[in-house]
């Protein structure tokens, strides 16, 4: 809930300062890696959103996915999941380098 | 709540901290437990004999013209739907609160933990311990953050330690601007210790850095031993994970080495304290962990006065 109000947050200085009427569109990207439940966010998006200027606006979440460096491999490799094993080599010395982010990656507006 | 804007669904509660009142355009008066910048939209509708549009607007009754996009006229039928970008971290704003508190608490040497658990670990048995043992060579300052009451932070305080109770109400997380605002009434001393005792919850507090040098995450073996495959993202944020209860191990079922390995599956840096907060065992190896972070704070400040 407090991330969506986040977006929301966001949303509504980007559309004030852009003199907008209304939002139509709010394009997010969520990582794999990052601890947000897509589902759970278009929820409290949907309802923190109620008589603001992003009322009924189209939320899309973008998923990126997770890669992470192996320090065994020494190459940077996929990951789908925290606590999986690298696909490679199989062991777990693997540093987050993308897919945990929480963006918001632009909005439509009138 | 306020029924005009709808805020207050925060019901941030900070002890002794007082409601401000305010006065909308309309004439209301309410209060807030805080102050916030956001201008309320509202929509009206209106009929000029063309159209009938509905639009948002602040309170300070500047309308917003549809003729101000591309087309400079409001024709219907004639989208004037615009892509904004954004790119911006949904969590930029408390990312930046946060890194305000880092660097105030780093000018004063002050050395500050994030203590994150599931609710029942211990942590505020764990904490008591913690500031009796450092009782007369540390002192330790408490921001106690709980949903509802003060009973944690009525336990630390009976210790003789400072504390302040943060209530989030429906929040299940402490937040930058919360632990700021704290901070403010604290003011911890130089070559103090800040112990942030976050909500008892493994999910929300590992998007919110708080300023902290370091996440503390304590799990007691009373819990599953697959704790940290199950919530990794706080296992992977956090320095030191604690094992608290260790005492109790003769009576459950709680595999410590499965344990550890899961927790260095998703965190391979992570350090491991054993320890039994009530009986004592492993407590000296906390504390000592917990003076390399005070001495660690001072020596950078000292260095960046030099």
């Amino acid at each position: 809930m407090a991330l969506a109000e986040s977006v929301l947050q966001i949303v509504e200085e980007t559309a004030r300062h852009h003199g907008a009427s209304r939002v139509r569109a709010v394009h997010l990207t969520i990582g794999r890696l990052s601890h947000v439940e897509p589902e759970a966010l278009a929820f409290s998006f949907e309802v923190v959103t109620r008589n603001s200027i992003a009322q009924d606006a189209q939320l899309e979440i973008h998923t990126s996915e997770g890669v992470a460096w192996c320090m065994e491999c020494s190459d940077t490799v996929s990951l789908d999941r925290l606590g999986d094993a690298c696909p490679r080599c199989a062991g777990y010395q693997l540093q987050v380098t993308g897919g945990d982010e929480m963006r918001v990656r632009d909005i439509e507006i009138d | 709540m306020c029924t005009t804007c709808g805020c207050g669904q925060g019901e941030t509660r900070i002890e002794g901290e007082h409601a401000l009142e305010h006065r909308h355009a309309d004439g209301t008066v309410h209060s807030h437990p805080h102050d916030h910048s956001d201008p309320h939209e509202h929509e009206h509708g209106h009929g000029d004999g063309h159209h009938v549009h509905s639009h948002a607007h602040g309170h300070d009754h500047h309308d917003l013209h549809f003729g101000r996009g591309p087309a400079a006229a409001h024709a219907p039928g004639l989208s004037q739907t615009r892509m904004v970008q954004i790119e911006q971290d949904i969590l930029a704003k408390n990312d930046a609160l946060a890194a305000a508190i880092r660097q105030r608490l780093a000018e004063r040497g002050v050395f500050a933990v994030n203590l994150v658990s599931s609710p029942g670990s211990g942590k505020t048995t764990l904490l008591v311990k913690t500031i009796e043992a450092l009782h007369g060579r540390r002192e330790v300052v408490v921001i106690e953050g709980d949903q509802e009451t003060s009973h944690d932070a009525d336990r630390i305080r009976a210790t003789g330690a400072r504390a302040l109770q943060v209530n989030t109400g429906k929040g299940c997380h402490l937040d930058a601007d919360m632990v700021g605002r704290a901070l403010e009434r604290l003011a911890p001393p130089a070559g103090s210790v800040l112990m942030i005792e976050n909500v008892g919850n493994l999910v929300c507090p590992a998007g919110f850095d708080l300023g902290e040098a370091h996440k503390v995450i304590v799990l007691s073996v009373t819990e599953g031993e697959d704790k940290p495959l199950k919530y990794p993202d706080l296992f992977r944020r956090s320095t030191l994970m604690l094992l608290n209860k260790i005492d109790l191990l003769p009576y459950v079922e709680f595999d410590v080495a499965r344990c550890l390995g899961y927790a260095r599956r998703v965190n391979p840096e992570i350090g491991v304290i054993e320890l039994s907060a009530t009986r004592g065992q492993g407590m000296d190896e906390w504390l000592a962990w917990i003076e390399g972070g005070v001495l660690a704070a001072q020596g950078a400040l000292s260095r960046a006065r030099r």
